[in-house]
């Protein structure tokens, strides 16, 4: 198997909790895995990305070549489109629809959202409202992971496994909080890809 | 055993641990800073047997470390490319003296600038000190070269020196870890006096160093990680260095590469192997990320090598990190694929201000306090801080180096810019500040020197700043006069009595430090969670 995925978020966003659930999976799993992240001046609220590669073969390059990324998770609408170079022809764009507004020339929604239907393979979620409904906005990343999840070749099962590696070590209530994000991101993203 | 997840940053930690490490000595730096947080965080930083607190900067970390090693224990020291800058004086003269106890210095390079103000490439520091260097492919890689860094280092008794990128530092795959170490015991070298560069035994010790020249080259000819790949197409040779290896293979999935190819990862540079490339091949491609380091040498002045190809003659861009893109491109692949261009709505975001950061409220009350002067005035440093350069502030007009705002407002002042501002952050401020405060006492110039204290160092991700708590007695050990020195909160609801102090000290005719003083609110926010 072989999955490329770029994360995408603004710095704050948290897109780094995706990184790591993905790769406790991963690792559970046994799977070749690469992930280069953004630390630093951009995580001060700027646009981060990073690029997450899973492979059952070994991985040469930390960054995914263009044209080539399986799946484009984004945290924030925006953010989704400006790695489109990256994604592969057959690729997903799966991304939260709530912008995070902290530049004074965002652009206006309705073009944001024009530009996610051209694509033809979108999920386009309220992962916040999802969230609340799971117990926690704080778990709306957790959904957006979920409604990725049918498109990254792991099962269900080591998903849930790099959820309780990741929460574990806080509280059994948080494990049981995100497992249930994950499961609605996950259904919406199912019934999408009948 | 089995592989752990880790950043190179943290092999690198994790190799050094296991390689019997006794100390560690940083100042943050990105994209070193993981380095240093690892063995904060693993047990044998937590209980003391590594000792691991951030230093003032990178020129007393790598002292220290050198103290370390002729004390006969084994040091690390680490810093971004810029830092080196700082502790150049320590690390060029240490391969004078030499080491005793290994001592390894990873560098990392931030080609593309992600996170700096220059691409420096550290390869020429490395060359420049004529000592052994290391740039690793892979997070593995990085695991194994610093683990055995420090045995090569006592086995010629001179610092060796590991060079990385952010690409590689940030980025994260599973490692083998080998068996741990104990850590030396003290004991003071056999031959102390090298330590002492007096002109005539600093010229015994150059010698001596011109002379480990020689079995360097062998060793790095010999070494497992420079790895040289025949192949009968004769057409190219190619040259990879450290992570542009990785770059290239990914351009050949099936892991074929229909050239001969000489992955280089272990300096000084060998002849004898990059002849294995050049004597065989019709041209020769040099991949690189950085400076052009191994192509300049290899084309020299003359630049009789017409048939090298690199950054040096548009087959690759002159700046910036490479990707498997342009490594692609630069080979003839991968020429027709059609991507998915950026639509025009995406708008750019740059980063900014956390909310409710105290700098917001800094350079609000200081623009008002400057309104009625001419602009140009203000001098900033490195930090946060530097972010009042974008609008809305539009606040600094310089950032320079770590310290450069107090200094070059000295200067500008002198230059007849009166009054002229510094703003410095706290960290910064005990990190290179401190010195050129201690010129502007003693010549006296009337410039304002906002310190902003937000007790950490926030752009790194908020670390230990030195001299939490101590900052007003430091500026008056240094001499600026006490009631010059002013401490105010900044807070919205303080801005009237932040402008009235501003105004009040520019129009002093001496040296005075205002001192703004809030809580980051990450590291205030992280307190909350915990």
């Amino acid at each position: 198997m072989k999955t490329d995925i770029i994360l995408a978020g603004v710095g704050g966003q948290g897109i780094l909790t995706i990184a790591a659930s993905i790769g406790y999976a991963a690792l559970h799993d046994n799977l070749n895995l690469k992930q280069s992240e953004v630390h630093g001046m951009s995580q001060r609220g700027g646009a981060v990305q990073s690029h997450m590669r899973l492979s059952s073969n070994p991985i040469a390059s930390d960054l995914i070549p263009l044209g080539s990324a399986d799946v484009i998770l984004s945290v924030e609408p925006m953010e989704s489109l400006r790695y489109l170079p990256y994604l592969s022809k057959n690729g997903w764009i799966i991304t939260n629809s709530l912008p995070f507004i902290n530049i004074p020339n965002y652009p206006e929604y309705q073009k944001i959202l024009d530009e996610i239907n051209k694509i033809p393979n979108h999920v386009l979620i309220d992962a916040d409202k999802i969230a609340e409904e799971a117990g926690s906005v704080k778990s709306s990343n957790i959904v957006m992971l979920g409604a990725a999840s049918p498109y990254i070749e792991m099962s269900y099962e080591s998903f849930i496994e790099g959820i309780k590696k990741l929460f574990g070590r806080k509280s059994e209530e948080m494990v049981n909080l995100n497992i249930k994000a994950f499961d609605l991101g996950r259904k919406i993203s199912m019934e999408k890809k009948k | 055993m089995d592989k752990i997840l880790l950043l190179a940053d943290e092999a690198i930690a994790q190799a050094a641990i296991d390689a019997g490490l006794s100390g560690v000595y940083a100042y943050p730096g990105t994209p070193s800073t993981e380095i240093t947080e690892y063995i904060q965080a693993s047990e044998e930083g937590k209980s003391g047997k590594i000792r691991s607190q951030w230093a003032a900067n990178e020129k007393t970390a790598y002292e220290a470390a050198l103290g370390m090693s002729y004390a006969g224990k084994r040091a690390l020291v680490c810093m971004k490319h810029v830092g080196l800058n700082v502790a150049a004086d320590g690390f060029i003269n240490s391969a004078i003296t030499g080491t005793n106890g290994g001592l390894v210095i990873v560098v990392a390079d931030d080609p593309s600038m992600h996170s700096s103000q220059n691409e420096q490439d550290s390869r020429f520091y490395g060359k420049f000190a004529m000592i052994p260097m290391f740039e690793p492919a892979d997070q593995q890689e990085a695991y194994d070269i610093v683990y055995q860094a420090f045995d090569l280092s006592e086995y010629f008794k001179l610092p060796v020196m590991v060079r990385i990128v952010t690409r590689l530092a940030h980025s994260r795959a599973g490692i083998v870890r080998r068996a741990a170490k104990a850590q030396k015991n003290t004991q003071i070298p056999d031959d102390s006096k090298r330590f002492v560069l007096l002109p005539a035994i600093a010229r015994q010790r150059y010698k001596s160093l011109l002379g480990q020249q020689k079995e360097m080259m062998e060793i790095a000819y010999n070494s497992p990680f420079n790895k040289f790949t025949n192949h009968s197409n004769k057409s190219i040779g190619i040259i990879a260095c450290g992570i542009t290896y990785n770059y290239l293979l990914e351009n050949f999935p099936d892991g074929n590469i229909p050239y001969p190819v000489l992955k280089l990862s272990h300096y000084p540079i060998s002849q004898q192997l990059i002849s294995q490339v050049y004597d065989e091949c019709e041209t020769v491609l040099v991949l690189e990320d950085g400076y052009p380091f191994v192509e300049e040498q290899l084309r020299g002045i003359m630049g009789v090598g017409t048939r090298i190809h690199g950054r040096m003659n548009g087959i690759l861009p002159r700046d910036g990190e490479l990707t498997p893109d342009i490594v692609g491109a630069a080979l003839g692949l991968k020429q027709n694929i059609k991507v998915t261009e950026i639509p025009e709505v995406v708008t750019n975001r740059p980063p900014s201000f956390c909310k409710g950061c105290a700098h917001i409220d800094i350079y609000t009350a200081l623009n008002e306090a400057l309104k009625d002067y001419t602009p140009g005035r203000v001098f900033a440093d490195i930090g946060c801080y530097t972010l009042g350069a974008l609008p809305p502030f539009n606040a600094i007009n310089s950032c320079v180096d770590m310290g450069a705002s107090i200094t070059m407002a000295k200067g500008a002042y002198e230059a007849g810019l009166q009054p002229a501002v510094a703003v410095i952050g706290d960290s910064t401020f005990t990190h290179s500040g401190m010195t050129g405060l201690l010129d502007a006492v003693n010549d006296n110039v009337g410039i304002t020197v906002i310190i902003a204290d937000n007790a950490t160092t926030g752009m790194t991700g908020g670390q230990k700043s030195s001299a939490t708590g101590r900052i007003e007695q430091i500026c008056e050990g240094l001499g600026v006069e006490k009631e010059h020195i002013v401490v105010f909160n900044p807070l919205k609801k303080n801005h009237e009595e932040a402008v009235a102090l501003l105004k009040k000290e520019l129009e002093y005719k001496g040296v005075s430090v205002i001192i703004g003083r809030r809580e980051c609110i990450q590291t205030l926010s992280r307190k909350h969670r915990n």
